[in-house]
């Protein structure tokens, strides 16, 4: 056990032990319906997730998540489903921009929790612009794979898997997810050695807009429709599920599949509620409580780490 | 911050024009103004000159108050150097002033104790954040975030969606003046004076600064770190206590989402003002200007006859390109 696996022990601890709980109370949520229905709305919070890592894994932080997400959701629900080709232009055009901002944050030493706080209004404004009031429909085959009868396993927990594994062997194993890394942990060093920080903060940024993409997309499928303001708790629920899943906020220090998982966790503790039979207004402060206890339960793995 | 202004064009105008020039240039929070003013006047070309001039202005203090008391407490947090943010804002505002309102329950004799049942609910979210933070060691953005989500339950679960009215006292006190200026920027104004005066004339803002350029140096050079830290998550908490009992009262009563815009706002009158997101350097005056800035560009989009979208765009643009042309290389998280 080497000091990564550690630290993907207590996410993966916390997720079981709810589940566990979970499935204690309600034992028919044991089931492939059951599964299915706990986490498919976690699927846009794990590739949101996945998008917030990429930006946390070059020390940069991003708080325009959720109205990128909301704002992605709404093309997908408008243009993409009825007019493809310029659907799928405004989007890559959004992530371009994405690129562009990482590339704009660095060569002008911007503080990227202002630009991307700025950014929110930005596509926030472009969301009510497409979609003035709640509407729009899934593109058929979106919405075909996402309520897709997947035999053995529902998609929930597939595409999880899925979006886990590729990003782990993109970035813990390919060449590009070490230089990324390399420029979390020392951005002067990577410049010294002669590659450009901004080309790879502009690759960072671009892949984190490509998972904000996937993730409106995903949210559109499961909703069938979309509203300007649909994702914006996503900016927090990124946030927390990277740090959820053993990520830092510094030193390019980040756990894809923890990612992953503590999205999971996170959307598992609001569905935990219902079956504990409380009251929904204590939902967000589950998933509050749940950050808290991990974190507390972490600060004893990692003291324990520094004694070894 | 007029009179400041004045005071510092006063000392230096004997060395004449182009020093006053190059010192106010130099300045953080001189950009800030400028884009305030330029605004200002943006709008005033479309609003009917006379009474709309003034009447702008009055706006603008108004709800720019509420923006400069909770920005000073951030301020103040990030102060302290890289990742530390408070996140918790909103949900404390929205936790205080609901508490304080159904507290007081319209009744103009309690206003004292509803006063300080905000500031007391302040000063608990604060130390909650701030145990967070020393004891289980959570990073400050993570720590105000959790919190945030069970202050925010919280305040859902004491009112329960419903809009509690204030006492007729103090909702004419939050949207009346004196002297034909707002109450609430006078109150505003006061709490920007201490500040700045803790700032920048008591040894505490020496060590709030020295804390944010270099932690370690600081503690090595004799600085309690740790309880200098306290006080700012501390005061920073009861300020937000403080403006969500203050909004609650201006705005006719608590409602849920009344502190959600001020997450963003908080942070962006900060670093607009000419505060140094990397913290160790801080100034109040750019708070003002920031403020004013922020609001008078959604009455500019406004009175341009923009929709929601356009306005929430072009907001987005300046804000981004204020930051931009303002900061200087080096500023980083």
């Amino acid at each position: 056990m080497n000091r990564d696996h550690v630290r993907i022990l207590l996410p993966v601890m916390s997720l079981v032990i709810l589940l566990g709980a979970v499935f204690y109370m309600q034992p028919r949520a044991m089931s492939y319906f059951g599964l299915n229905l706990l986490f498919n709305l976690a699927v846009p919070v794990a590739l949101a997730t996945i998008a917030q890592m990429m930006i946390l894994m070059v020390n940069d932080i991003d708080l325009s998540i959720g109205a990128f997400v909301s704002f992605c959701a709404c093309v997908t629900a408008t243009f993409v489903q009825s007019d493809p080709v310029v659907g799928y232009a405004i989007l890559l055009a959004a992530i371009l921009l994405y690129a562009a901002m990482g590339a704009v944050i660095h060569a002008r030493g911007l503080p990227a929790i202002v630009v991307t706080l700025g950014m929110s209004f930005f596509w926030a404004g472009m969301a009510i612009l497409i979609l003035p009031s709640p509407g729009g429909a899934a593109p058929g085959w979106l919405r075909v794979m996402m309520t897709a009868k997947t035999p053995f396993l529902p998609v929930a927990i597939i595409a999880p898997i899925i979006i886990a594994l590729t990003m782990h062997y993109f970035v813990k194993r390919s060449a590009l997810g070490v230089l990324l890394r390399g420029v979390g942990g020392n951005e002067q060093a990577m410049e010294r050695s002669g590659w450009s920080v901004m080309v790879l903060k502009a690759i960072a940024y671009g892949i984190a807009g490509l998972f904000c993409v996937l993730a409106g997309m995903a949210l559109v499928g499961l909703t069938t429709s979309a509203d300007a303001n649909i994702a914006l708790r996503y900016t927090l629920l990124s946030i927390a599920g990277v740090i959820l899943g053993g990520g830092e906020f510094t030193g390019g220090r980040v756990s894809p599949i923890g990612a992953v998982i503590g999205a999971l966790t996170l959307t598992l503790a609001a569905s935990f509620l219902s079956f504990l039979h409380l009251s929904p207004d204590w939902q967000i402060g589950a998933q509050g409580a749940i950050l808290i206890l991990v974190l507390a339960v972490r600060l004893v793995f990692t003291r324990r780490e520094a004694l070894v | 911050m007029n009179m400041l202004t004045r005071n510092n064009r006063l000392q230096i105008a004997k060395r004449g024009f182009k020093d006053l020039v190059g010192a106010m240039l130099r300045k953080p929070w001189i950009w800030a103004y400028l884009a305030a003013g330029i605004t200002y006047l943006a709008t005033l070309l479309v609003v009917s000159i006379g009474g709309g001039a003034w009447a702008l202005l009055y706006a603008a203090l108004t709800f720019a108050s509420f923006a400069v008391i909770v920005g000073v407490g951030q301020m103040f947090v990030i102060t302290l150097g890289p990742g530390n943010v408070d996140l918790s804002i909103p949900a404390t505002m929205t936790l205080a002033g609901t508490l304080a309102l159904k507290f007081m329950e319209t009744d103009g004799a309690l206003v004292l104790p509803g006063l300080l049942i905000a500031l007391g609910v302040g000063l608990a979210c604060g130390l909650f954040n701030f145990s967070l933070i020393l004891l289980l060691r959570i990073p400050p953005i993570i720590a105000t975030l959790s919190s945030s989500f069970l202050f925010q339950s919280l305040a859902i679960w004491s009112n329960r969606g419903l809009r509690i009215k204030p006492p007729q006292i103090l909702a004419d006190f939050t949207t009346g003046g004196t002297f034909g200026i707002p109450n609430a920027a006078l109150v505003a104004l006061l709490v920007s004076i201490l500040a700045w005066f803790v700032l920048e004339k008591a040894i505490v803002g020496r060590w709030i600064s020295a804390a944010g350029q270099n932690s370690r140096a600081a503690r090595l050079g004799g600085v309690p770190v740790n309880a200098v830290r306290f006080g700012v998550y501390l005061s920073c908490a009861v300020l937000a206590g403080f403006t969500g009992f203050m909004l609650a009262n201006f705005s006719g009563g608590a409602n849920l989402n009344m502190g959600a815009e001020y997450m963003l706002m908080s942070i962006a009158v900060v670093v607009i003002g000419g505060s140094s997101i990397a913290g160790g350097n801080s100034n109040v005056p750019g708070i003002w200007a920031a403020a004013l800035f922020m609001f008078l560009i959604v009455s500019m989009l406004n009175s341009y006859g923009f929709g929601a979208g356009v306005r929430l765009i072009l907001t987005g643009m300046i804000i981004v390109s204020v930051v931009a042309l303002a900061s200087k290389r080096g500023h980083k998280i």
